[in-house]
């Protein structure tokens, strides 16, 4: 008896849904068809021009260009053995390594340093606005054709050579503009008996200042947005409970802003490997401008990078969205 | 109610005036000592302080190159021989400027920059609105997934799709189409002569990319915008909706309107970046292209001197004058957007 009530209420209750859904499915369904419209240009393109560059560049990277004598070239299947010939090149492997070895100091130290300063300029003080306008200029100003002009600028070794000071005499002959000399930092920190790789990595921070300023620009705006996406009121309640800064900053800031620090550590991990002066990044490119065979392992090596960078983009959000937390919207 | 509410106020006004009280007859020595002379007090100066010097050091840091530039655009190659000048030129000229400006085809280069420039950033600052958007608000099918190749699009570095890239707008052809009407699937259709278009050294295949959301960062964009658009309520929507607006009406009188400081800020994004834009310039440009940006950072022949000592630095001095005429008017167009940056970040909401 109770069965049947059961059977029957549930098939009641199915069709009402049935009911609903067909009402509802409709307008959902118009709903659905105008947000195809939304995102059609996106599509459009993806599907009409993104593809096929995507498809010839996998397509070189499986091939051998020959040269035909009339002008032209044709493409020969040659299998994975581009690949092979990537990886049986001792200078790429390295650089290869090297350079995921330098993301893996750069990715702390760059959120590290953008939530530090995002949390300064959140602060109220006097000048605020004026540091932020000047926090942002490198994002906007300091990009392409001005880094690369940077990139090998003497100028400001020149200039910052006799505004250093004291110790002119290491830094005069190796004409780095470095702010803090790393000798001297490492003395400090030797007196201070912490490990030597602590030591190296606070040292190559602190020299690579301005290098970190410049590529932590859009972290920075995202965690000021997180920042102030916490509701004043959580602070307000911490106050009153007595907690100090230290402890509002673990159980309040860092668990609210931390879908922000995945979002950031992913972000950086993709513009450090895309930027063009990354060393993998120029070296392939380097290869790609030699004539010959060159041009087509150039792109097998860009493909297995590409692997590699969506490896470790996964691996640093799988290791980081462990500790994510979201807070439940109602 | 009303008298409850009274209650409490004159409890309030009286534990004031109290406070008052104790204030009064506290001397002024003994208020300030309790006030300046607690680990509270010194805390706060410390980190105050700390805090100033290390934001006037970042700054610094960020600002000394600029002033670097400046200065050295502003010196005469004596300045660069004569050691002793460093920071501040002995012998000022504008001999360098006006080199660059009038050798160089500065003008031209500014012009066509601002042109293509200035059209690529609205259609992207709209096709990526309108992309986001659709995201934000619409549950379709694969809608995940689709976000999905938004964010693949961004990872895929452009550089190692150059030569793709080229080939693509080189010998431009939507599925078959040109190919078709050129004669080259049959021989009797040959309404054009070519059997593709050739796109380069104009400005379509940035216009195109831009419109399909593919060029610079437009991932980042559609993010960021996504974000912005999540954050509106959707009872704004239905109640437009409610009053017989449209879906798109909808988006262009009530969404668009309370998004623009976030527009403003991809707008400068985008603006900015294609400014200063070195790599699709040199893939879709040749010599014989229109003048852009990247083409006036070279030596003037009137400015060259092989012989000097100082011609390495006097050279690096000359490409710097060309960064600062590059970054002039960005400068300007900064200084009237960056209050939005912040103002379109405050109000995104990005929190998860």
């Amino acid at each position: 008896m109770r069965f049947r009530l059961n059977f029957f209420r549930k098939s009641d209750k199915d069709l009402g849904i049935v009911k609903e859904n067909r009402k509802g499915a409709s307008l959902q369904a118009r709903k659905a068809r105008v947000g195809w419209l939304f995102i059609l240009p996106f599509l459009l393109g993806f599907v009409l021009i993104y593809l096929p560059i995507i498809y010839s560049s996998l397509k070189y990277s499986f091939n051998e260009i020959d040269i035909l004598t009339g002008g032209g070239y044709e493409l020969v299947w040659v299998g994975i053995n581009n690949y092979k010939a990537a990886l049986a090149d001792a200078t790429f492997v390295q650089t290869l390594l090297s350079g995921i070895e330098g993301l893996l100091v750069d990715i702390p130290t760059i959120l590290l340093f953008s939530l530090f300063i995002a949390i300064l300029l959140n602060q109220k003080m006097v000048g605020r606005a004026a540091f932020r306008a000047i926090f942002f200029i490198p994002v906007l100003l300091t990009t392409g054709l001005i880094a690369s002009i940077d990139a090998s600028n003497v100028l400001n070794d020149y200039m910052s050579s006799t505004t250093e000071g004291i110790d002119t005499g290491a830094s005069a002959s190796s004409g780095a503009s470095q702010i803090v000399s790393a000798t001297d930092l490492q003395s400090l920190f030797s007196s201070m008996a912490i490990g030597s790789d602590l030591v190296e990595f606070v040292t190559t921070a602190v020299n690579n200042i301005f290098d970190i300023v410049n590529r932590s620009g859009v972290q920075m705006l995202i965690f000021l947005a997180g920042l102030q996406g916490i509701s004043p009121a959580i602070y307000e309640s911490c106050q009153i409970e007595g907690a100090s800064a230290w402890e509002t900053f673990w159980k309040i800031t860092l668990p609210m802003i931390s879908p922000m620090i995945l979002v950031n550590a992913v972000y950086t991990v993709i513009d450090s490997f895309t930027s063009e002066n990354n060393a993998v990044m120029s070296y392939v490119n380097t290869l790609y401008n030699q004539a010959g065979d060159a041009k087509v392992i150039s792109s097998a090596m860009a493909w297995m990078y590409f692997l590699i960078v969506i490896l470790i983009v996964a691996i640093v959000a799988g290791i980081i969205s462990a500790f994510v937390f979201y807070q439940k919207k109602d | 109610m009303a008298n409850e509410n009274v209650t409490v106020t004159k409890v309030k006004k009286e534990s004031k005036n109290k406070i008052r009280v104790e204030f009064d007859r506290t001397p002024l020595s003994e208020r300030l000592k309790s006030k300046y002379i607690s680990g509270y007090f010194l805390g706060r100066v410390v980190w105050y302080i700390f805090r100033l010097v290390l934001l006037i050091g970042v700054s610094y840091v960020i600002l000394f190159p600029f002033y670097s530039k400046i200065a050295s655009s502003f010196m005469s190659p004596e300045d660069f021989i004569d050691v002793t000048v460093r920071l501040i030129p002995r012998y000022p000229t504008l001999g360098t400027y006006a080199a660059i400006i009038t050798e160089n085809g500065y003008l031209k280069a500014l012009l066509n920059t601002f042109i293509l420039s200035g059209s690529c950033a609205l259609i992207q600052t709209f096709v990526c609105s309108l992309v986001g958007y659709g995201f934000a608000k619409f549950k379709f099918k694969f809608n995940k997934f689709l976000f999905l190749l938004v964010v693949f699009t961004m990872i895929v570095p452009h550089s190692t799709l150059q030569l793709s890239m080229f080939m693509e707008f080189r010998y431009f052809d939507i599925l078959g189409i040109m190919n078709l009407l050129g004669g080259g699937v049959v021989d009797w259709i040959s309404l054009v002569e070519d059997t593709s278009l050739n796109l380069v050294n104009t400005y379509w295949p940035l216009w195109i990319l831009s419109a399909t959301a593919l060029a610079f960062k437009n991932g980042l964009y559609i993010f960021m915008l996504r974000q912005f658009f999540s954050g509106i309520p959707d009872e704004l929507e239905e109640s437009a909706a409610v009053d017989g607006a449209g879906v798109f009406r909808t988006f262009v009188q009530i969404v668009l309107p309370n998004a623009i400081p976030m527009m403003i800020t991809v707008f400068m994004f985008a603006f900015s970046w294609q400014w200063t834009d070195n790599f699709y310039t040199n893939t879709f440009f040749t010599t014989s292209g229109p003048t852009l940006m990247p083409d006036i950072v070279s030596i003037p022949t009137s400015l060259a001197l092989n012989t000097s000592a100082a011609s390495t630095m006097y050279n690096t001095a000359i490409i710097n004058t060309c960064g600062i005429l590059i970054l002039l008017p960005l400068l300007i167009l900064y200084c009237i957007g960056q209050k939005y940056i912040i103002q379109g970040i405050e109000r995104s909401g990005i929190t998860g």
